[in-house]
């Protein structure tokens, strides 16, 4: 819990299973030094990196004098720095310095608009340990989130441990998401992790065009202001009727929106009715999402499959979820994403078809054929075009060989 | 031989370690090479028996274990074994070593096949002077006991293969085997599959059976004669004393074992599985052993999808035996499971009841020091380690800071199979696991063959034909530097020395006798 205020602060979870995690307590005084106190089961490890991150970002915060104690079950740099800056802050902190920790990982060249957005992979923002390892399970993106699955209380801890990881955690190319919390608190949000370099954010609960443009402008600003002018693109998060029926102006409310996604458990609670398996009940708002996405030219991601257990299930929901027009859907635990691949992946059969139109396209192009047949059958433009886009759909999943056209 | 201070000389062996000369007063080889020590002479024996001097009738009860003890010619300094088929839930070592206290006996030299935390009560009894020293493994508060340098006498950790050679060979002479037996008779035929307290295989006392100059079985079931199935025979015991309880079924074994839900570990038992079908060792009638933790469990259901795709199935399997090896033969992709040890429910039934799953010994699996054995038949083997360095040199035994931790139980035993593979996460919260040089060095490096972490697969450059064999596979194959540079950057730089004093307080043998390394005394109130 958040506790604060008259020079003490304290920051980071408590407990005998904390893991990757440390709990920091501060009480500032007028003079004496620092003293910093450290219990750590890595002590014999990294016992003076741990006190060098720490007075490091004391000293960025202009904490000159008081006692520090250091509860470290294993905690990396970036987790270390984000837990004593929160905890500093509470404590009334205000020095002007850079306390953020080094940053060791880069944006790897700009982000597609359109790219794979099969699986992306929700990771609490407060919670240091998910993240570490997330990028090896290749999901297309991670979701640092700052929204639902943090605290009221711990809002500004996970921005800092959000931010840092930005800067220190290699996702292993998956792209880079934040789901930021409701207006106005997302613009504090926007703020802290903008200048990391995030390739999207997701805006939650979205209602009208207007919260969308304002987040927009939130970031142009920061942007200007940081000198980087790379766009983050956004994915607003539908999950009322409302936002539903103001899909497609709110698809159209900003040029770096790249895809429209929906919250079933909010739709459903506004709805008041039963979320099911089947997904009967959101069938409309999901299929009307989808309309509107292609509409705005952008694309449609489904909710997430809440049962972590239930793989058949999980399989049925992305089959028919990729049926409907939706090129992905958000996973909640890393076992999900191979499941949602496969189903989000066209069949053989699928692609062969799509070879054969394609290469009977190109053969008509090459022979100067306004007419593309393929055996006694005439193929028709928009046919062309929807197995283009698969070929190309396919060949950035991986699944037809280098060699093949 | 002359009594000399414990560890006043020193070599450096061939793994660049210095060792001590003497330890425990006894004069040792360091450690030479793999297959380089010639050992000499006859193997240990106990004096000649005759059957003038037992019971015709074959009752060998005696009331209590004082009784039996002292009718073992018990006294100061002698050395007294014990199994750990019981594992955390054995009451038997306790019950011998508190007789043995309560006699008045001093010095002892306590000679378990392993401990358990449910032995930290031995520190009690090395504090009044009971118990000297240790020769086994030492986890927990004795682990810590012994690495903070306040036992009397060096800790000696030999692996399961090591401890029937040292006893075979001599090395270790035991003076009073104490067997606790799930199930025995009065003549002291004992076997661990049946009674209140099962446990399955009974194969690491047998080397104590044979050579101890005397034995004593303590069971709660005794049977009519005659106990069947013996794996224990009472041609070789002295006494038979029936106790209430031997111990707590409950951490005996575990009701069924659990398959890890990490989805990093599960990744990399995936990958292990995925190796051995890229490589081709899983084909028809091939063998592999994997024990009981999380990763070897999750390897071998990974395992058992690729074979049935693959429609091929194994001759043997070894374990450390859980449900799901039992699975695996009953569904026809095993036929026989080589049982080292018993770990769940599931299993010990399974020991009990199917004629095609065996109760093995350290001596037909492992014993270095015979014609042969199991393990160097194996054509795989999935093991853990605590650390792996860049030499493929691995450790088992120490905490990257230079406490005792564990064991070597089999897994020295192990590395001579064709194909042995540690299956590790590169790294725990902020402990390195892929380190520049190893804090002990509990395996040579020439016998690790791949190190499967969730970062990529280390493929010793020594293999060249696995290497060759993975040509067109998909597998995340890398350089064992490289992944221990990733690691030191996610960790924030490489982890600092542990803090050790010069002082040895323990050896690791190797398998042939010869000492492997030095464990040193930690440094009291570090940081």
């Amino acid at each position: 819990m958040m506790s604060g205020g008259a020079g003490h602060g304290a920051a980071g979870p408590t407990g005998d299973d904390v893991r990757s995690d440390l709990h920091v307590e501060i009480e500032l005084a007028e003079k004496g030094g620092l003293q910093i106190e450290l219990d750590s089961r890595v002590a014999a490890l990294y016992g003076d990196s741990i006190r060098e991150t720490a007075e490091r970002v004391l000293g960025a915060l202009s904490v000159k004098h008081g006692r520090v104690a250091i509860d470290d079950k294993g905690g990396l740099p970036f987790t270390i720095a984000a837990r004593v800056e929160a905890a500093a802050r509470r404590a009334g902190a205000k020095g002007k310095g850079d306390p953020r920790p080094e940053r060791i990982v880069t944006r790897e060249g700009p982000a597609e608009r359109d790219r794979l957005r099969r699986s992306r992979l929700y990771l609490p923002g407060n919670q240091p340990k998910l993240m570490i390892n997330a990028g090896l399970h290749h999901p297309d993106g991670i979701i640092l989130d700052l929204e639902d699955s943090v605290h009221p209380d711990e809002k500004d801890a996970a921005r800092l441990i959000v931010r840092n990881a930005l800067r220190s955690v290699d996702f292993a190319g998956a792209e880079r998401m934040v789901r930021i919390n409701q207006l106005p608190l997302g613009l504090e949000d926007l703020k802290a992790v903008v200048p990391e370099g995030p390739d999207l954010i997701l805006v939650p609960k979205v209602e009208e065009a207007a919260q969308v443009e304002e987040v927009a402008e939130q970031i142009h600003d920061v942007r200007t202001k940081d000198g980087d002018n790379h766009p983050v693109w956004l994915m607003p998060i539908l999950e009322s009727a409302l936002g539903i029926e103001n899909a497609f102006a709110i698809a159209r409310a900003a040029d770096t929106i790249v895809a429209l996604t929906i919250g079933l458990e909010d739709y459903t609670a506004d709805l008041g009715v039963v979320k099911t398996t089947q997904g009967d009940e959101s069938l409309y708002a999901r299929t009307r999402l989808v309309n509107a996405a292609h509409a705005a030219g952008i694309q449609a991601i489904d909710s997430v499959y809440g049962d972590v257990g239930d793989t058949e299930g999980l399989v049925r929901w992305s089959q028919r979820s990729r049926a409907l027009g939706f090129e992905g859907m958000g996973c909640i635990h890393p076992r999900q994403i191979q499941p949602i691949h496969d189903a989000f992946a066209p069949s053989t059969e699928e692609i062969e078809k799509a070879l054969r139109i394609v290469s009977a396209f190109e053969e008509a192009q090459a022979e100067g054929l306004g007419v593309v047949r393929l055996g006694t059958k005439m193929i028709d433009p928009p046919v062309v075009l929807r197995a283009q886009r698969l070929v190309h759909n396919a060949r950035r999943m991986g699944l037809i060989p280098e060699d093949e056209s | 031989m002359s009594r000399r201070a414990v560890g006043t000389d020193f070599v450096v062996n061939a793994v660049g370690r210095r060792v001590p000369t003497v330890v425990n007063e006894k004069e040792q080889a360091a450690f030479a090479g793999v297959g380089a020590h010639e050992p000499q002479g006859r193997k240990q024996a106990p004096s000649i028996r005759s059957c003038r001097d037992y019971p015709a009738d074959g009752d060998k009860r005696v009331s209590d274990l004082k009784t039996a003890l002292k009718k073992c010619g018990l006294r100061d300094g002698m050395t007294i074994s014990t199994h750990h088929h019981l594992r955390n839930g054995d009451a038997v070592a306790l019950m011998a070593l508190n007789a043995a206290a309560d006699l008045g006996t001093r010095d002892l030299m306590w000679f378990p096949s392993a401990s358990f935390p449910c032995h930290a009560p031995v520190i009690d009894l090395m504090d009044r002077g009971v118990v000297h020293h240790i020769e086994g493994s030492m986890n927990g508060p004795l682990g810590e006991y012994c690495s903070h340098g306040k036992m009397r006498g060096m800790g000696v950790l030999r692996s399961h293969g090591g401890r029937w050679q040292a006893i075979q060979d001599g090395e270790v002479p035991i003076d009073i085997a104490v067997i606790a037996a799930p199930t025995a008779d009065a003549f002291g035929d004992a076997d661990g599959s049946h009674g209140p307290s099962a446990c399955g295989s009974l194969g690491f006392a047998l080397a104590d059976s044979i050579y101890a100059d005397h034995v004593i079985v303590v069971t709660d079931n005794l049977v009519p004669f005659p106990c069947i199935p013996w794996q224990i025979q009472g041609n070789n015991v002295d006494y038979v004393v029936e106790v209430d309880s031997i111990g707590d079924p409950a951490k005996i074994v575990s009701g069924t074992t659990q398959i890890t839900k990490s989805p990093d570990r599960l990744m990399i038992a995936e990958y292990v599985a995925l190796f051995l079908r890229d490589t081709g060792i899983m084909r028809d009638g091939f063998s592999f052993q994997a024990g009981a933790g999380g990763i070897a469990l999750a390897f071998v259901g990974s395992l058992k999808g690729l074979m049935k795709q693959a429609g091929v199935k194994a001759r043997f399997v070894r374990g450390g035996s859980t449900q799901y090896l039992v699975d695996l033969m009953r569904e026809g992709l095993a036929d026989f499971i080589l049982d080292g040890q018993t770990f769940d429910l599931a299993a010990v039934e399974s020991i009990a009841s199917d004629p095609r799953h065996i109760a093995t010994s350290p001596f037909t699996s492992y014993n270095y020091h015979g014609k042969g054995n199991f393990a160097s038949m194996v054509d795989a083997v999935v093991l853990g380690a605590t650390e792996v360095d860049v030499n493929f040199n691995a450790n088992v035994n120490t905490h990257s800071d230079g406490v005792l931790l564990h064991g070597i139980g089999g897994w020295q035993n192990c590395l001579f199979s064709r194909c042995t593979i540690l299956a590790l996460p590169s790294f725990r919260d902020r402990i390195p696991v892929l380190v520049e040089e190893v804090t002990t060095v509990t395996g040579p490096g020439e016998l690790i063959d791949v190190v499967v972490t969730e970062r990529g697969i280390a493929i010793n450059p020594r293999r060249t034909d696995l290497l060759d064999s993975l040509k067109g596979s998909d597998l995340p194959i890398r350089p064992i530097e490289e992944l221990k540079e990733e690691v030191e950057r996610i960790m924030g730089g490489p982890p600092a020395e542990a803090q050790i004093t010069d002082r040895p307080v323990a050896v690791i043998k190797w398998v042939d006798g010869t000492v492997l390394d030095t464990v040193w005394q930690v440094e009291t109130g570090s940081p």
